[in-house]
C-alpha cells in the first residue's frame, strides 16, 4: 500500500526534480544553520553599529553616535594600533619560525616523526591552559624564565608586567602555539615539490642556499601565500589572541595588549553597551577586508611575481 | 658516483640538525613539561625550579576534584563536544554529498556562499551573535552552547573535496539496486567517508573541548561551565596557588594530548588537506 503510494509520487516527480528535491533537504540543515548564525550575525555587525543596544534587550536607532564615539575614543585607537603590531610580529614570526621548523623536520635525521609530534604538541592543548602555563612560567620573581635567567646572569624581566614587553611576550606565546600547524601546512607543500629538481641543480653542483633560493622558496609560493592569509586573518580576527590576553594580561598592563577584539568584548560584556561594540566590530571587519587585499596585492594573488 | 665524498661531508651536517632538532623539541615541550611537573608538587615547592619534584603528591589533584565541581566542568564539555561533533559530521557529511555528487540549479553560487562564510570569525560576530541568541532564548543553556558552534563551513568545504574525488561506479551500483539518494548516502557515501570523518570527529572535538570563548560569554550560571571557562575562572579565585591551577590545567590537557597521539596521523592528514587543493 505504501509502497504504491511512494511509487505514484515517484512517477509524479522526474528524475530531475527529485535529485533536485533530495538535494534541497540534505543541504537544508547546514544551510539554514550557516544562515542563521553566521550570515545574520555577519550582516547585523555592519548594522548594528547604527542602534544603541542596552543589556536589558532594549534597542533603539542611534544614528551615527556609535561612530562618533569611536573616532573619539583615544582607546579604540589605542587598539587598533595593539591590533596592528600584534598581526604583524605574529604573521612575520610565525611565517619564519614555522618555515625553518618544516625544513629542519624535512631532513632526513632519525626520528623525524617524533620530532615533528613534539613541535606539534602545543597546537592541541587550550589556549586557556597555554596562557596559565606561561603566565606561571613568566611570574615576577618566582617564575621559572626568570630564574633561570638570573641564574646565568642575564637577569629578569617583567614579562607580562613590563608595557614595553608585555605584547610581544603575548606574540611569542601565539608563535609557540601556532608554529607546529603552520609546519605542517609548510611541510606538505615542501612534500610537493619534485625530487628531481634538486638532483638536477645538485649534479649541476647547487649549494643548499642556492637550491633554497631556487627552487624551494619560488616553487612554495602557493603554500607561503595561503600562510600569511590564514595568520593574518587570525590575528586580526583574534581568534588565538584574545583567550591568551584574558587569560595573561586582561589588556594590561597600561593596556599595551588590549587588541581590537579585547576592547569590543569588554564595551559589550563589561559595559554592557552592545551598539558601541558593534560599530568598533564592523571596523575590525573593515580592517580585515583591508588587510586581505593587502596580502593579495603584495603577493600579486598568491603569486609572489616580483617583477 | 661518489657516494663516499657526499656521506662524510653530509654526515656532520646531519649530527648537527639532529641536535638542533632535539635542543628545539626539548625547548617547545618544556612548558607542557613544567606544567606537569608543577601539578605534582607541594604549596612550597612549586616556585622551585626542580625539574622533578622532589616529594610528588597528588594533594592537587584531590583537591581539584572535590573543592570544586570539576568533574561535573568536565562531564559538560565531554557532552557539548560530543554533541556537535556528531551533528556537525552529519550534517557536514549531508551537505557535501550534495554539493559534490548531485546536479541542481544554483549549486555553484550556493557553494560559494557556504565558502565564503570560511572568512567570518567567531570574535567578529560574537556580539550580534550573542543578541541573536538572547532573543532566541538560548542564554544560559546547553542549547546555546552546543547549536551555533556546529555550523562551519570548513568540514564541509574538506568533506566536498573527498567526494568530488570518489568513482561514480559505487553510486550506480546503488541506484541499479533500487536505493534512494538516502540510500546510497548511508549505504554508500558514509562507509567510503569513514576515515575522513574520524580525522574530522578528532579535529572538532579538539576544537569544542578547547573552546573558550562563546561558553564564556554566553554561560553564566556555574553548573554549565565547560572546562575551559572553569580553569580561567580557578586562576583569580586561586591568584598564586599555583600548584592548584597546575593541576586543573594538567587535567584539562590531558585529554587532548591523549587524542592527538592516539590520531595523530588523521590529525596530520585533514590539517594538510585543509591547506589547498
Amino acid at each position: 500500500m505504501s509502497a504504491g503510494a511512494s511509487e505514484t509520487s515517484r512517477r509524479r516527480l522526474s528524475r530531475k526534480h527529485r535529485e533536485w528535491l533530495a538535494a534541497a533537504l540534505f543541504v537544508a540543515p547546514d544551510a539554514l544553520g550557516l544562515l542563521v548564525f553566521l550570515g545574520v550575525p555577519m550582516v547585523l555587525a555592519l548594522g548594528l553599529g547604527f542602534f544603541e543596544v542596552t543589556g536589558f534587550g532594549g534597542i533603539s536607532f542611534a544614528g551615527l553616535d556609535n561612530y562618533r564615539k569611536m573616532f573619539a575614543d583615544p582607546l579604540f585607537f589605542d587598539s587598533l594600533k595593539v591590533t596592528i603590531q600584534y598581526v604583524v610580529g605574529f604573521v612575520v614570526g610565525v611565517f619564519v619560525v614555522s618555515l625553518g621548523l618544516a625544513l629542519l623536520v624535512q631532513q632526513k635525521i632519525p626520528f623525524v616523526g617524533f620530532f615533528r609530534s613534539m613541535f606539534f604538541l602545543p597546537h592541541v592543548v587550550s589556549l586557556v591552559v597555554v596562557g596559565l602555563v606561561w603566565q606561571f612560567m613568566l611570574t615576577d620573581g618566582v617564575g621559572v624564565v626568570n630564574q633561570v635567567l638570573e641564574a646565568v646572569g642575564i637577569g629578569g624581566r617583567s614579562w607580562l608586567g613590563d608595557p614595553q614587553l608585555a605584547l610581544g611576550t603575548v606574540v611569542l606565546v601565539s608563535i609557540w602555539f601556532f608554529m607546529g600547524y603552520y609546519m605542517i601546512i609548510f611541510l606538505a607543500g615542501l612534500q610537493e615539490i619534485p625530487r628531481e629538481y634538486y638532483d638536477a641543480a645538485k649534479i649541476d653542483g647547487a649549494r643548499s642556499w642556492q637550491l633554497f633560493r631556487h627552487i624551494t622558496w619560488p616553487l612554495l609560493k602557493p603554500t607561503s601565500f595561503f600562510v600569511l592569509l590564514v595568520s593574518t586573518i587570525t590575528g586580526v580576527a583574534g581568534l588565538q589572541a584574545f583567550d591568551l590576553i584574558y587569560v595573561m594580561t586582561k589588556g594590561g598592563p597600561a593596556n599595551s595588549t588590549s587588541l581590537g577584539i579585547f576592547y569590543i568584548y569588554q564595551q559589550a560584556f563589561q559595559f554592557n553597551d552592545y551598539g558601541y561594540a558593534a560599530a568598533m566590530s564592523s571596523f575590525l571587519v573593515l580592517l580585515l577586508l583591508a588587510a586581505t587585499a593587502l596580502m593579495f596585492v603584495l603577493t600579486r594573488g598568491g603569486r609572489f611575481e616580483t617583477e | 658516483m661518489k657516494p663516499s665524498s657526499g656521506s662524510s661531508l653530509l654526515r656532520p651536517t646531519r649530527a648537527a640538525l639532529f641536535s638542533l632538532a632535539v635542543v628545539l623539541a626539548l625547548l617547545t615541550v618544556f612548558p607542557l613539561f613544567w606544567m606537569v611537573s608543577s601539578a605534582f608538587k607541594g604549596p612550597d615547592e612549586v616556585n622551585s625550579v626542580n625539574l622533578i619534584p622532589t616529594a610528588p603528591t597528588l594533594d592537587n589533584f584531590r583537591y581539584v576534584f572535590t573543592e570544586v565541581p570539576f568533574l561535573r566542568y568536565m562531564l559538560n564539555s565531554l557532552f557539548v563536544a560530543t554533541v556537535v561533533t556528531v551533528a556537525a559530521l552529519w550534517f557536514h557529511s549531508m551537505a557535501a554529498y550534495a554539493l559534490a555528487r548531485l546536479r541542481f540549479p544554483g549549486r555553484d553560487l550556493l557553494f560559494f556562499a557556504i565558502f565564503s562564510t570560511l572568512l567570518v570569525a567567531l570574535p567578529i560576530i560574537l556580539v550580534p551573535l550573542f543578541i541573536l541568541v538572547r532573543e532566541l532564548g538560548m542564554l544560559d543553556s546547553y542549547v546555546g552552547l552546543i547549536v551555533p558552534a556546529i555550523f562551519n563551513a570548513f568540514g564541509i568545504f574538506l568533506l566536498r573535496q573527498f567526494y568530488i574525488g570518489m568513482p561514480q561506479e559505487l553510486e550506480d551500483a546503488a541506484f541499479v539496486d533500487g536505493c534512494g539518494y538516502w540510500g546510497v548516502y548511508w549505504h554508500v557515501i558514509l562507509p567510503l567517508s569513514r576515515p575522513i570523518l574520524a580525522a574530522l570527529a578528532v579535529f572538532f572535538f579538539l576544537a569544542n573541548w578547547n573552546s573558550f570563548l562563546w561558553p564564556l560569554t554566553i554561560t553564566q550560571n556555574q553548573d554549565l561551565w565547560m572546562i575551559q571557562v572553569a580553569i580561567s575562572s580557578f586562576q583569580t579565585q586561586y591568584a598564586g596557588a599555583w600548584n592548584y591551577i597546575m593541576a586543573a590545567a594538567t587535567v584539562a590537557a590531558i585529554p587532548t594530548m591523549a587524542l592527538f597521539f592516539v590520531f595523530q596521523r588523521q590529525l596530520v592528514e585533514s590539517i594538510k588537506t585543509s591547506g589547498f587543493k
